[in-house]
This record gives C-alpha cells, structure tokens and sequence, in this order.
C-alpha cells in the first residue's frame, strides 16, 4: 500500500507568551516544530511501514523553511518528500488547504491510506483531514488512537464523545490522529538526518500540482479572518496570603459566601 | 493580496506583531512570505499606512434564498455498535446550548431557528427541542440512522441544505461535529469556522470568534461570499436559556434515499466511558483540579478526598497530566476537555493558556498557587497565595470535621 502523510511546521504555541499591554504575541525564542499531532500520526504509519513494507510519503504546504519538517519526516523513515511552497497559497483557509493538499495527493499517485493529525495546535480546527478526504472522495476515519492493517481492510480504534469505537473500512481512507498519551516523540539520529538528504525530495508550485487559482490562497477561501485581537482580560482577583491554616479557612469562607457548602 | 508599498518607513513594527512570522525586513521594506494568512494584524499597527491587503472577490455566487438558522441536533450514541439497538439515545446538552444561541442569532436576522434531526426512531425529540426556542423541525427517519456514520449523515444535510438553502447552520464542537462539518462543508464548499466560543450578526453576516494559537490570540471570523455559513461551537460556552414550557415547533417531515452501501466505514465495536466508572467533568458542577504543583501522585489524590468531600469532579492540567498524577480524561484545558462548572478549584496550577481556555468560563474560580504573579489569577474570581501542600489538607479536616 502507498501511504501519505501530512504534516505541518507549527510555532510551539505552549511556548508563546502574550505582551499583555500591547496585546501582541511575544514570538521571539519561540522554535517552529512538526505539529505534535501529525508527529504521532507519522509514527503511526511508519509502523504500518515496518510491519507490511508499506510505502509512506511526507506531504506538506508552507513557505520554503517547511522543507525542515518534510525532511524530518524522512529522517524518521519517510520514503520520500514533497513541500508545497508558493505564494498563490497565501491566506488559503481550511477548504484552500484541503484542495491543495489533495491536488497534490492525486499527482504522487495511487494512494491507499492518508495520515493526519487530527489538528495542528496553531489553528485547532481539526477539519483539514476531513477535508482532504472528501476532496479525493475517500472514506475518513477520524480522531484515531491505533490503525493496523488486514489485506485492504483498515481497523482504527477511535475516539468518539464519551467512549471509543472500533471501526473498519476497505482502503482508500483518510485517517486523522489524537495522540496517544504513552507516545513519546521520536527525533532522528544525526546519521539518520543525513542519509535522509539522498531520498527524493520535490518542491511543488500551484501549478505543479494543477490546482486552479480561483480555489486558492485568499481567493478559494470561504472564510475570512476579520479581525485578531488578545483574548479579554477578567477582572483582577481578590487575593489572600496566609498560611495553611488561614488559607484553608479562607475557602470555606469564599465557598460559603458562594453557597457551594454550608 | 498582500501589499506593501513605497510608504513603507522600514520601521519594523510588523515584524513582532505577526502571528506567523511571515514578515520580515528586506532592504529596509517589509515583506511577507508563504506563511501569510493575510490576518491583518501588521496593517493593525503600520504607522503610515503602506500595507494594504486586497481581497479579490471569488466568482460571485448566488446568495438569495438562503434563510434561516439551523442547529445539528446530535444524539449521544450507545454501547454496542454494528446493528445494535440498545435504548433511546439523548439529545446531547450542547444542542440545548446551540439553540439558545441560535434563537438569538435567528430573532436578530428575523429568520427561524430550525432544529436538524436525524434519526432511525423518533423518541418525541421534538417535545425538548420546541421548549428551547426552535421554531421548526426538519426531521429525517430511516433505518439508516440509528447511530452517526460520516458517509451517511453528510449525505443527508448536504440534501437538506440544497433542498432548503439556510444562511447559518451551528454544529457542537464535539468529535461528531468536528467529524460531521468538515465533510459537509468541503462538499458545499462554503466556509466553516472551528470550535467557536462566541457568535454575533455583524451586517447581516454571522461574526464567529475563536482562539487560535493554543488561546494566546482570539479571531473573529467570516464566510461572506458562500452559504450557509457554518460553525462548529465549543460546548459548556454558551448558556441555556430556560425552556418555554407548551413552546411547540412544527415538525417538517424529510425523506432521504439511503441505503447501506453507502456506509462506508462500519462499527465493530463500541464502549461508552460511562460503563468502566469514568467520571464526566464536563457536566461536573464542581471541579477540584491539581496541578504540577501538586508535586506528587500521592499528594494529589488528596485532592480527590476533596472533592468526594465536596461532591465534585476531580480535574488537572496538562503537566499533572503528562507527569502520570492523573489520567488523560482528567485533564481540563485545549488538549483535554473544556469545563465550566459552577467551581472551580486550581490547586498548583500556575495557568498556562492552554488550561486557562479550558476553565475560565466557569462561575467562580478559586486558584491556590505559591507564586502571587501566576497567571492563573488572572481568571481567578478568588486568588490565594499560599502552599497547596499545606492548604488542601486543612480544608479536608474542616469539611470532614462539620
């Protein structure tokens, strides 16, 4: 089977600050890192890989220094890589971003089962996979803790709202991940890293891929960013300072004067 | 387009204010790489005026007709799976929460709110939705329906969306929503906007805003060229409003030609949280949390005596998480589950945003932490500077003690 994955370079948001005065994010010292999500997602289907010598393809979309997550990936095991570098992607929403990403799918060739991240924590949408997968018409899997294989069959134990399921399907089908909490990211060795440089690496444009303008960037988006602004400020607590006894005593008071106990 | 023109005073005040690093400074004039979303926040704080973002408007689409607000009613799913059959799902709380912000948005643009049901039987699902502001019903029963399948569930609201053309359709940022829109919303292709915490008509248009960034920045979002406009909204955000007693709404009955080839991804086996003992803090009213500051595993299962003792739901942060105090379905936060109880207690939590997104809706919040300039004061009705260590154990003996 052909697998593609897609990952994403994300600036490390648990690392971002915010300048509370001017309401700006504090950015600088902040690394950019593969999405965490499409991390676990890569290790899963480079699993796969291993055990039914399956082949996997790093795919991904943004300005040239993405190359670094593409060549990540390849370091890890990726077979081989592909960016999707042009500025006609510019500003291009989640349904742009799905487009291009399955334009790009449909020219890498036959592909039996595409990997996600369930989200990418710079944008937290989770509707990219989605995505991707109606554009190339393919059943989707989402939210999924484990994948394995069985001929053409796909069996994936998935999250749902308030439990887990279990569910199958024929290939094709795209799959979105959660991360399992036991997983610990795997970083490549140094030697790893460079023989990674020989495996075949391509750079694509919009047209490359055959993507049409009018679906692209700003233009192909529905949605439109309005306005970004720092998240509202509530009002400053009434603080208490004690000892552990003056403490304690002090959130019976509050939870009495709440009505929370009696 | 992004443009920046000859204005350009090379000041770099763009540079830091971007939140995906897309600008820098080349030859004393900004510019901006593949990373740009066009956000505008470098025009926000450009002192002359030189960037300028042209949006060329995309072949412009019909959009008359399209009228109404509707809601996805999503019913909670039971254990078993394949054919199963066990008892009546439920209506799921956030659907009350959508159509209390539903009826809001509807009486401002003076169109219905509709609620969309989708089901194998009908269980009088109609009798709990009218009650909270639906003004109709469209209602499709097949045997097809009787659990949520992506396939089969998206093939009917794209049928029903071209059949009745709404401007605004609101989904529950759960994990069937989040499943469900995006497959709707690729296939209408018409934007929708993830996992919003506020709603609001601006010129006719529905203004959706969201954190974005791990909840370090809020964006307020548009679909104005392409209906109907969509979202999916975070649950335990928006309030419920009292049900209206005798209040009826119509029921539109809908047929759908469906049938099983066209499931494609089949459930073998399902399990609901509720059958191993898992504690809900969604839907707890009180929420004892701990975080790294709790030190050990051993400390913060004091904590759960607490909260026995308060009868609440015991809670925690990412680090006391991934430190193994506490298990994943614990952890409140971006990465865990979105509360909003009535109390909320932060025993060593310092506040990162990413906990802070997922508790500051709640009514009181009373944090303890060591350090007076923690962040977690900043959403804290209460704060208390002082030693979680000592602190947690005084107040058990005190409540065991009345």
């Amino acid at each position: 089977m052909n697998i593609v994955v897609c990952v994403k370079q994300v600036p490390d948001t648990t690392e971002v600050k915010i300048n509370m005065e001017t309401g700006t994010l504090i950015r600088a010292g902040v690394p950019s890192i593969i999405n965490p999500y499409d991390h676990f997602a890569l290790a899963a289907a480079l699993e796969l890989k291993k055990k039914h010598n399956f082949k996997v393809t790093a795919l991904s979309m943004g300005p040239p220094q993405a190359k670094s997550v593409v060549q990540m990936a390849m370091a890890l095991g990726a077979d081989e890589g592909v960016l999707l570098s042009d500025m006609a992607f510019a500003g291009s929403d989640t349904w742009a971003t799905s487009y291009a990403l399955a334009k790009a799918i449909k020219k890498i060739g036959k592909t039996d089962m595409v990997f996600c991240g369930m989200q990418a924590i710079d944008g937290d949408t989770a509707q990219t996979g989605p995505g991707v997968a109606q554009q190339l018409g393919m059943a989707q899997i989402t939210f999924c803790e484990s994948v394995e294989v069985d001929g053409r069959r796909i069996i994936a134990r998935r999250l749902i709202d308030g439990g887990h399921e279990t569910v199958e399907a024929k290939a094709p089908v795209t799959l979105t991940m959660i991360m399992d909490r036991e997983y610990v990211a795997r970083y490549p060795s140094f030697p790893a890293v460079h023989g990674s440089l020989k495996k075949p690496f391509h750079v694509w444009s919009a047209a490359d891929i055959g993507a049409e303008d009018q679906y692209l960037g700003l233009k192909g988006s529905p949605t439109q960013v309005n306005k970004i602004y720092p998240p509202a400020q509530k009002e400053k607590a009434a603080m208490f300072s004690g000892s552990g006894q003056e403490g304690a005593r002090k959130i019976l008071e509050i939870m009495r004067g709440e009505h929370f106990i009696e | 387009m992004i443009e920046v023109s000859k204005k350009c005073i090379g000041c770099s005040k763009c540079v830091p204010v971007c939140p995906f690093a897309a600008v820098s400074m080349s030859d004393k004039k900004a510019v901006m790489n593949e990373a740009c979303t066009l956000c505008g926040a470098c025009v926000q704080v450009c002192p002359v005026q030189a960037i300028t973002i042209t949006r060329e408007e995309a072949s412009a689409r019909d959009l008359t007709g399209y009228k109404g607000v509707w809601v996805y009613v999503e019913l909670s799913e039971t254990d078993g799976g394949g054919a199963a059959k066990a008892g009546p799902r439920k209506i799921r709380k956030v659907v009350l929460e959508l159509l209390s912000a539903g009826r809001r948005l509807a009486d401002e643009l003076g169109e219905d709110l509709c609620a969309v049901l989708l089901t194998d039987k009908n269980h009088s699902y109609e009798k709990e939705l009218g009650p909270y502001g639906a003004d109709k019903i469209y209602m499709v029963e097949h045997d097809e329906l009787f659990e949520y399948n992506t396939d089969i569930f998206s093939t009917v609201i794209v049928s029903l969306v071209n059949r009745h053309k709404p401007s605004v359709i609101l989904y529950g940022a759960s994990i069937q929503g989040r499943d469900l829109a995006p497959r709707v919303a690729s296939t209408l292709y018409v934007g929708l906007t993830a996992d919003c915490t506020a709603l609001a008509i601006k010129d006719g248009l529905l203004l959706q805003s969201r954190p974005a960034f791990g909840g370090n920045i809020m964006a307020d979002i548009l679909s104005p060229n392409s209906r109907p406009q969509m979202a999916t909204v975070r649950p335990n955000v928006m309030k419920i409003n009292e049900p209206v007693h005798g209040r009826s709404a119509l029921v539109v009955r809908e047929t759908a030609k469906l049938d099983r080839s066209l499931r494609r991804v089949k459930v073998l086996e399902r399990s609901m949280a509720g059958d191993t003992g898992t504690v809900r803090i969604e839907s707890a009213d009180i929420i004892v949390s701990g975080g790294r500051g709790m030190k050990s595993k051993e400390r913060f299962k004091q904590l759960e005596e607490l909260s026995g003792l308060l009868g609440g739901v015991v809670g925690a942060s990412r680090a006391a998480v991934d430190l193994g105090f506490k298990e994943k379905h614990h952890q409140v936060g971006q990465s865990g589950t979105t509360v909003s109880p009535k109390l909320y207690l932060a025993f060593g939590i310092s506040g990162a945003v990413q906990h802070i997104v997922g508790m500051k809706a709640s009514d009181v919040i009373v944090a303890v932490n060591k350090d007076p300039n923690a962040p977690i004061f900043n959403v804290a009705r209460y704060g208390i500077v002082g030693d979680a260590h000592e602190i947690v154990p005084k107040l058990i003996e005190a409540l065991k003690g009345k």
